[in-house]
């Protein structure tokens, strides 16, 4: 890559280690919480675990270009794995560590997988399981000896034993951690990472040192990232965006990296760790504001009304000030008791007090959740990339943020936007080749080294990218005019009531929606109105829950309305579904996004109502059990109209308002 | 209640369990001879005899009334049989109180939740440690010295049973507030904060849904695994009984029926004839 031939070239992950270990030994790398107290690892003692530990591997005959899977949760002891296969010229592989095991198959195969780091007994057990089809798994390591006391098979090794046998290693071959580190290359293999795939097999992305130290380096310059950071990794380590944050830049900028003492008290942890830099998708973000919300119903008046009330300052007021933009005394002095009585208790009760960069990527945020956090004084950003391009594509600047773009290209990256509407890529940060599938890699990347991302977008006016969906999704109305349904459908995902929302309109006359209502928080509204109800299905045909949604439809309808481009998407029509959509009966993936085309299928009938005049259809739907049987279920659903508006009444009602 | 199919694993573990070969059981560790207990003209045990060795999972089963509480109530000291004797740990027990026996190293849980609801489970967890506190009121309100070092002490005893058990979550939130599952756990956890030789253990999965069963199939199992902790557990579910228990013991209206491993016991003609019903 051109772009970046800076002098640095000559790095890979085990030297930045070293060079840590030589800069600041005493430097705090690593915090995992033991016992309820938190334990710290500085960058000397993590180099000296690590070489241990790749010595170990290397006694079990470990060597240059073998994988390394590493499954479970984040932990110092899966940190130190990678880049102790990394010292090794091995290739590490992170895992979901909620995939079940016939999933794991496919990537134990596809890459000659021999040796395997596990959390636990839970990892073990479905390693145990696939060892049979993946014949060339030999050695299990495992950090948690809880419950494995007894396991006899051959292979099953604890960390502590493999890092003995690593230590009668190195006395033996003292000089063969730093030989074998001398002998790697910026250009090799530093990770694959396996992305989940929609549509078949998963696909191994192969990347370099370089490519995952340049990307690492660009943030960290971008954003001022030195070594005093704090950052929590609560997010799985097969992901790319945890493994940007928690690895590569921690490895580039030497910061510290917390570990929750388990996935149940992330929140707790944040609180106590503090952390200075914080990452979260868009999922996280919408949970914890749901969770405020709530807790905010149930506090006493007065409170209500101040939370309220300073909301609304925020909202007005909050973004500017973040941004440096002129605001008046009388709103700033105001700000500032609210900062005092509202905005900084709530920062704090979310464990971001001193969080000065927050990212969030993903998926596209609704703008309201957005604004939401930037108005009480959290300085969340978007960034855009993919696996493939290592998150090397955009991010948006201090003072330069809005809420519907990702923010300019990051230096030396290149985009551009086909005719058809999809980005292309060019980037430092680009991927070597998908592991042994020369066809998709030929697919995903042209001869001129242009990535296709297969997102929809275009560049606004001021030069910043703006993603409105994935590109086989756009669609147009009969009229003509766009139609972006997952723009539509993340409006009214912001409201606490609609946990999903699925909007139809490609080559429709008008607009029309489904809704599932998000049962905690409309069961929580309803309790409050001794509205009495048996489950999902019966709530979300009451009439007045019903109503409830329409308002929040026509609110969207009112702000879809305001931008030309997209006034013609307003929703005419909405169904309530009666059962939640569910990764288990295919509606939704495991990281819950909409599987639009699965859905018009199986929902035929009640596309074709929407689209109908009658105001109720009986429906019959087919459900899976957890217990896998299936039943069928019988529903008579009710299709309500929503109110559209003409831009013009829009214009009208906002001079009244002023 | 009955299970048909008790061979489909309740919790993962066992698949493995078989494998690791064969665990250490020990001696006798409690044996129970001719024990008859009567509450007026109710007879709640009739000549019930069985042993449990060390280091084994035991369960108790039997329609409802069969007199399994009561049986486990005789072993903590809660009741005094009118015939019988009991040794434990080779030998005879004389007439005493619960704490008395709680001493000798026996921990127990209940059928109905028996926590200090307004406590955090920190706090009811520290209560299992009671009986290992050597310090008086007066130096633990001083909280110096030797009684600062014993409760920081106790304090990292039962913070590895917090994560034992992946309580870490609700360390501080008081019991009342949680769900009935992790009630159960909670109280497994103030159990063994006692560590205790012998745990006993009154329909630890009552009330729960498959998932919370399999969770706290697992824990009894690493319990005794970890610890190598003696296991007696009334328990209604067969597809857990038939799973975790090395031996089972069969009562019903106070006599014992059945007596030995899972897969005698399902055979066995009396235990299902019990269980379904008989026509005389």
């Amino acid at each position: 890559m051109p772009a970046m031939a800076t002098p640095d070239t000559g790095l890979t992950f085990p030297r930045l280690l070293l060079k840590h270990a030589a800069e600041r030994r005493d430097h705090p790398a690593l915090r995992e919480k033991d016992l309820g107290i938190w334990q710290t690892w500085s960058w000397g003692k993590s180099a000296d675990e690590i070489r241990a530990l790749s010595a170990g591997l290397a006694a079990l005959g470990f060597k240059r270009g073998d994988a390394l899977a590493i499954i479970g949760e984040n932990r110092p002891r899966l940190y130190w794995s990678i880049t102790a296969a990394q010292a090794l010229g091995g290739i590490p592989v992170p895992l979901y560590q909620d995939a079940v095991a016939q999933e794991l198959v496919f990537v134990f195969q596809n890459a000659e997988i021999a040796c395997a780091i596990a959390e636990d007994q839970e990892q073990v057990d479905k390693l145990l399981e696939i060892q049979q089809q993946c014949p060339k798994l030999e050695h299990i390591i495992y950090d948690d000896a809880r419950g494995l006391r007894r396991y006899r098979q051959p292979g099953l090794i604890s960390f502590d034993e493999l890092q003995r046998r690593g230590r009668e290693f190195n006395d033996a071959h003292p000089r063969y951690f730093d030989e074998e580190i001398d002998k790697g290359r910026p250009g090799d293999i530093a990770a694959l990472f396996y992305t989940s795939g929609t549509t078949g097999s998963p696909k191994g992305v192969v990347l370099t040192h370089d490519a995952m130290i340049a990307s690492g380096r660009a943030y960290c310059e971008f954003e001022n990232i030195g070594p005093d950071e704090e950052l929590l990794a609560y997010l799985p380590m097969a992901w790319i965006g945890q493994n940007l944050f928690s690895y590569t830049q921690s490895m580039v900028a030497g910061f510290c990296v917390s570990c929750p003492e388990s996935a149940e008290t992330v929140m707790n942890d944040m609180r106590e760790i503090g952390p200075t830099y914080y990452f979260a998708p868009p999922r996280v973000l919408e949970g914890l504001l749901t969770s405020v919300m709530i807790r905010m119903e149930d506090a006493s008046y007065l409170k209500r009304k101040a939370f309220h009330y300073f909301m609304a300052l925020a909202r007005r007021v909050g973004t500017r000030i973040l941004d440096g933009r002129p605001v008046s005394i009388v709103d700033r002095a105001w700000y500032a008791l609210g900062n005092v009585a509202v905005y900084g208790p709530l920062r704090n009760a979310l464990g971001m007090s001193r969080v000065h960069v927050a990212y969030t990527a993903g998926e596209a945020i609704g703008p309201d959740l957005f604004v939401f956090y930037r108005s009480i004084g959290i300085n969340l950003k978007q960034l855009y990339g993919q696996t493939e391009t290592t998150v090397y594509v955009c991010v948006q600047a201090n003072g330069a943020v809005k809420s519907d773009t990702v923010g300019p290209p990051l230096p030396g990256c290149e985009i551009k936007v086909t005719g058809d509407g999809e980005v292309l890529v060019k980037t430092p940060g680009l991927f070597r080749e998908y592991f042994k599938n020369p066809e998709a890699t030929a697919e995903a990347v042209d001869a001129e080294g242009w990535f296709r991302t297969g997102d929809a977008g275009f560049f606004d006016a001021d030069g910043h990218l703006k993603i409105i969906d994935r590109a086989r999704d756009v669609g147009r109305l009969n009229d003509g005019t766009l139609f972006a349904p997952k723009y539509i459908e993340n409006k009214l995902k912001f409201f606490p009531h609609i946990k999903e929302a699925v909007a139809f309109g490609d080559a429709r006359d008008h607009a029309a929606v489904m809704i599932n209502i998000d049962v905690d928080a409309v069961g929580d509204w309803a309790d409050r109105r001794n509205l009495g109800y048996a489950g999902y299905a019966d709530l979300a045909a009451k009439p007045e829950v019903y109503e409830l949604i329409r308002e929040c439809i026509e609110k969207v309808n009112l702000d879809l309305a305001l931008d030309s481009r997209l006034a013609s998407s307003q929703l005419k029509r909405f169904v309530i579904l009666h059962k939640e959509l569910d990764a288990d009966d295919g509606e939704l993936t495991r990281t819950r996004k909409v599987r639009r085309r699965v859905i018009a299928d199986k929902y035929e009938k009640i596309v074709d109502a929407l689209y109908g005049t009658e105001p109720q259809v009986q429906i019959d739907a087919q459900v899976k059990f957890e217990d896998g049987r299936s039943g069928m279920i019988r529903a008579d659903l009710k299709f309500t109209e929503a109110k559209t508006f003409a831009p013009a009444e829009i214009a009208g009602m906002s001079r009244k308002a002023a | 209640m009955m299970n048909e199919s008790p061979a489909t694993a309740a919790s993962g573990a066992p698949v493995y369990r078989e494998a690791g070969g064969a665990r250490q059981i020990g001696e006798v560790i409690l044996a129970l001879e001719n024990i008859s207990l009567a509450f007026g003209g109710v007879q709640a045990l009739s000549d019930v005899s069985f042993d449990v060795c060390a280091h084994e999972i035991r369960a108790i089963i039997g329609p409802n009334g069969a007199g399994k509480s009561s049986l486990l109530n005789v072993i903590n000291g809660v009741y005094y049989p009118q015939q019988g004797t009991i040794h434990f740990k080779g030998e005879k027990r004389h007439r005493m109180d619960p704490h008395k026996v709680a001493l000798q190293g026996v921990a127990r849980t209940f059928q109905n939740i028996a926590l200090f609801k307004g406590m955090s489970v920190l706090d009811n967890l520290m209560t299992g440690r009671n009986l290992m506190m050597k310090s008086g009121i007066l130096e633990q309100a001083l909280y110096w010295g030797a009684t600062q070092r014993e409760e920081l002490a106790h304090r990292a005893r039962v913070e590895e049973i917090i994560d034992f058990l992946e309580i870490q979550s609700i360390r501080k939130t008081p019991v009342g507030r949680l769900p009935y599952g992790l009630q159960k756990r909670v109280e497994l956890g103030r159990a063994l904060a006692a560590e205790p030789t012998l745990l006993l253990l009154d329909e630890p999965m009552a009330g729960m849904n498959v998932e919370e069963k399999q969770d706290m199939c697992r824990f009894v199992l690493d319990v005794n695994d970890e610890f190598g902790t003696t296991i007696v557990l009334i328990e209604h579910d067969m597809g857990v009984v038939m799973d975790i228990s090395d031996r089972v013991v069969v009562l019903d209206y106070g006599k014992k029926i059945a007596d030995g491993l899972p897969d005698e016991v399902r055979g066995n003609r009396a235990v299902i004839d019990a269980y379904l019903g008989v026509a005389h």
